[in-house]
């Protein structure tokens, strides 16, 4: 007994001699370099065709080197300013030898934008003084001022040292109805220019609005679905699932051909005698149409979580329920509905995240009052060109989303994703 | 809920029939604006809306007019008598017919792009051994929950910088990316009730990994890659604003085609196009339906 306790007790070993713990090691990290490798690809595609150019772009949100590469004496010499001094005679040559290049090489028309994108109504002073600046004599200040007044407007300096700063919170705070000045640093935007923020609510109040219609009529449809016999509910079902499948321009088309004041429904209640020829509803065109069309799109996502989620609950839990002398309401409400709701939260999460982002029906159906925040995106993305807002837009919307998206991990998780 | 039991009471007899009412009416309001189309297709006046002639059934309210539009809009001699030079010039002149065949092209290169490489990333995401599991799921399902805009903006900046915006090949990579979710989603779900042991069994009998997969995994997983495949394709015959932001005149699909003639000529092709599709997404459904029930029952095998 006692010489067997001090022999050190043998590794177990494998076939060709190495201790198993090893050999088991390098087993499980073989399979886990097939598995990754397996992923990679995809992976790679993803990022290199995704994530990359998102990123890209969202850095331009708070990164633009339009002003300071197009003008780099006076970056110089706005670097070292105050901001609160007049600008002296060294910066006015700086200015007037900066527009020379520029509007030697055709550039001012983007530098000027970008000033005029922090200081609004100043683009024609840049281009009509870069287009005397060959003539100016010195001393600079003098003649730049004689050429234009505006420029003895310290504010027109104040805007150019914040364009000249490459990195800035500037867009950000636009996208916030604010502005980030020199002197002040954040400072809320005049009354008459904060559309951002109301365009960010009005998308939220949208969105939820969608939401709550989808659940209001998804529920109901869904637990018919998943009450009646399966052979019923199958050929209901292609009701819910044709939609889905159908071209989002289709029913968008179909939208305007029946809520247009010449449409089906106008139509008809002119034909039944609700309202007079002359005065139809303009149902289209405004944020009844984007309503409506939307909630149509939607509803199936929310109908095919939480029928998911219904088809799990045993019948006999509310038989139960009745039998314990419940009235059909209170085993509804206390006993059904609580289980409904992760099917509740599937749902409702998924079509406010994507009610959120929409674009196409808005855009086509939404007039004046129904356009969100993806058609102002889309809009200075493709019309304004001021990119770098679309980005600060674009972030503040990809970060809400995100949380939502993080959320709806955690209370669904993405692997109980499921379509049709 | 199938036959009412002899115990129910009046008040829940009129419940159920007045739920059974209010289910109906959310099936039409789902189903209606599908179907108002196709009759509207068939009007013979420029209107999006039903003339007198049509609610009396008169033949000659009717017409195939907008049908014969999508194949003679932008033609180089629409008049010409019909044969082989008036379908040669069908097919390389109609704006539509272009647009179709954009559309079919780009969907299958973007479908088998996204097939592809989604099948084989599902496979190793459904592994237990795959590290940061959740976290990469989360990044490959992404596309489909990014807003488009951001997306779409977002290539295009990027692409025009590396001369892929405006080319065939760079709408394709992006509804590549919008495709792939779908089939990852769709494979993992056929891949929840694999069996493992079928592997081993396979590996014991001296099958390689290659063999293994061919003869065993490929089979059962089949209708799961056809399904998503099929989600990828329409993901990417349905996709607007990448084609809106990506691609140009060149490059317009039938969604882009629609796009514009909302905005700028309503004329009653589009419906007339819109019915087409209708009857393209029935198509792919019953497809999709009959997968599913080949899927249901070769696990039903399976797992006995």
């Amino acid at each position: 007994m006692a010489d067997r306790q001090t022999v050190p007790p043998e590794p177990i070993t494998a076939a060709d001699g190495t201790p198993l713990k090893k050999k088991l090691a390098q087993a499980l990290f073989r399979s886990r370099v097939r598995a990754a490798s397996l992923v990679l690809p995809l992976f790679a595609f993803i990022m290199a065709s995704f994530v990359i150019p998102i990123i890209a772009l969202m850095w331009q949100g708070v990164y633009n080197d339009t002003f300071s590469s197009y003008t780099p004496n006076l970056t110089e010499q706005l670097k070292v300013w105050d901001g609160i001094n007049d600008p002296d005679e060294v910066m006015y040559a700086a200015l007037v030898a900066d527009l020379k290049t520029a509007s030697a090489d055709r550039t001012i028309g983007r530098i000027a934008t970008r000033v005029n994108q922090e200081f609004p109504g100043t683009r024609s002073l840049f281009t009509r003084t870069a287009r005397k600046a060959k003539n100016l004599k010195p001393p600079f200040k003098d003649s730049v001022i004689k050429a234009s007044k505006k420029w003895d407007n310290i504010e027109v300096w104040r805007a150019m040292k914040i364009t000249s700063q490459d990195l800035t919170p500037g867009f950000y705070a636009t996208a916030l109805d604010g502005r980030y000045t020199v002197d002040q640093g954040f400072i809320s935007q005049d009354e008459n220019r904060q559309i951002y923020v109301k365009l960010f609510w009005r998308t939220m109040m949208i969105s939820a609005t969608v939401m709550g219609l989808c659940l209001l009529l998804g529920y109901p449809v869904a637990y018919l679905l998943a009450t009646l016999p399966l052979r019923t509910s199958n050929l209901l079902m292609i009701m819910v699932l044709l939609p889905f499948w159908t071209s989002l321009l289709v029913r968008t088309t179909a939208w305007i051909a029946i809520l247009q004041s010449q449409g089906v429904i106008n139509d008809l209640m002119v034909y039944v005698g609700i309202t007079a020829d002359d005065a139809r509803f303009s149902l289209i065109y405004n944020m009844t149409g984007t309503i409506i069309a939307m909630t149509h799109i939607l509803l199936p996502f929310m109908i095919l979580p939480l029928y998911s989620v219904m088809k799990t609950i045993p019948p006999s839990y509310m038989r139960a329920a009745r039998s314990l002398g419940a009235t059909p309401t209170t085993a509804f409400i206390k006993v059904y509905m609580p289980q409904t709701i992760p099917g509740i939260g599937a749902g409702g999460l998924l079509v406010f995240i994507l009610a959120i982002g929409y674009y196409i029906t808005p855009a086509l159906v939404g007039g004046q009052d129904g356009q969100l925040i993806s058609n102002m995106i889309a809009y200075h993305m493709q019309k304004s060109l001021n990119w770098s807002l679309a980005a600060a837009l674009g972030g503040i919307l990809l970060a809400g989303v995100l949380l939502l998206y993080w959320a709806y991990d955690r209370v669904v998780g993405i692997d109980n994703m499921k379509l049709g | 809920m199938a036959k009412l039991p002899p115990y129910t009471s009046t008040g829940e007899y009129i419940w159920h029939y007045t739920f059974r009412a209010i289910c109906g009416f959310i099936f039409l309001f789902l189903i209606l604006p599908i179907l108002v189309v196709l009759p509207l297709s068939f009007n013979v006046e420029p209107y999006f809306s039903f003339t007198k002639g049509m609610l009396s059934f008169d033949s000659e309210a009717y017409s195939l007019r907008w049908y014969e539009d999508i194949l003679r809009n932008g033609m180089g001699a629409p008049d010409a008598p019909f044969g082989w030079a008036w379908l040669a010039d069908t097919w390389n002149n109609s704006q539509w017919m272009r647009a179709i065949r954009n559309s079919f092209f780009i969907g299958i290169c973007a479908t088998l792009l996204s097939t592809a490489l989604g099948t084989l990333a599902a496979i190793g995401l459904s592994r237990s051994e795959m590290p940061y599991r959740r976290l990469i799921m989360s990044i490959l399902i992404s596309p489909m929950i990014v807003p488009l805009v951001i997306t779409a903006a977002g290539m295009f900046y990027f692409y025009s910088q590396i001369q892929l915006s405006q080319t065939y090949l760079g709408v394709i990579m992006a509804h590549a990316v919008l495709g792939t979710p779908f089939v990852i989603i769709t494979v993992t779900a056929t891949l929840v009730g694999f069996d493992k042991s079928l592997v081993r069994a396979s590996q014991s009998l001296g099958a390689g990994a290659v063999t293994t997969f061919r003869k065993v995994q490929m089979p059962l997983i089949i209708p799961g890659v056809i399904s998503g495949g099929l989600f990828a394709f329409i993901t990417s015959f349905d996709e607007v604003v990448a084609v809106l932001f990506l691609a140009s005149p060149e490059q317009r699909t039938i969604p882009r085609q629609m796009w514009s003639g909302i905005r700028e000529q309503i004329s009653p092709t589009i419906l007339a196009v819109a019915t087409l599709l209708v009857i393209l997404s029935i198509i792919l459904l019953t497809v999709l339906e009959l997968l599913r029930r080949r899927s249901e029952r070769l696990r039903g095998i399976t797992s006995s």
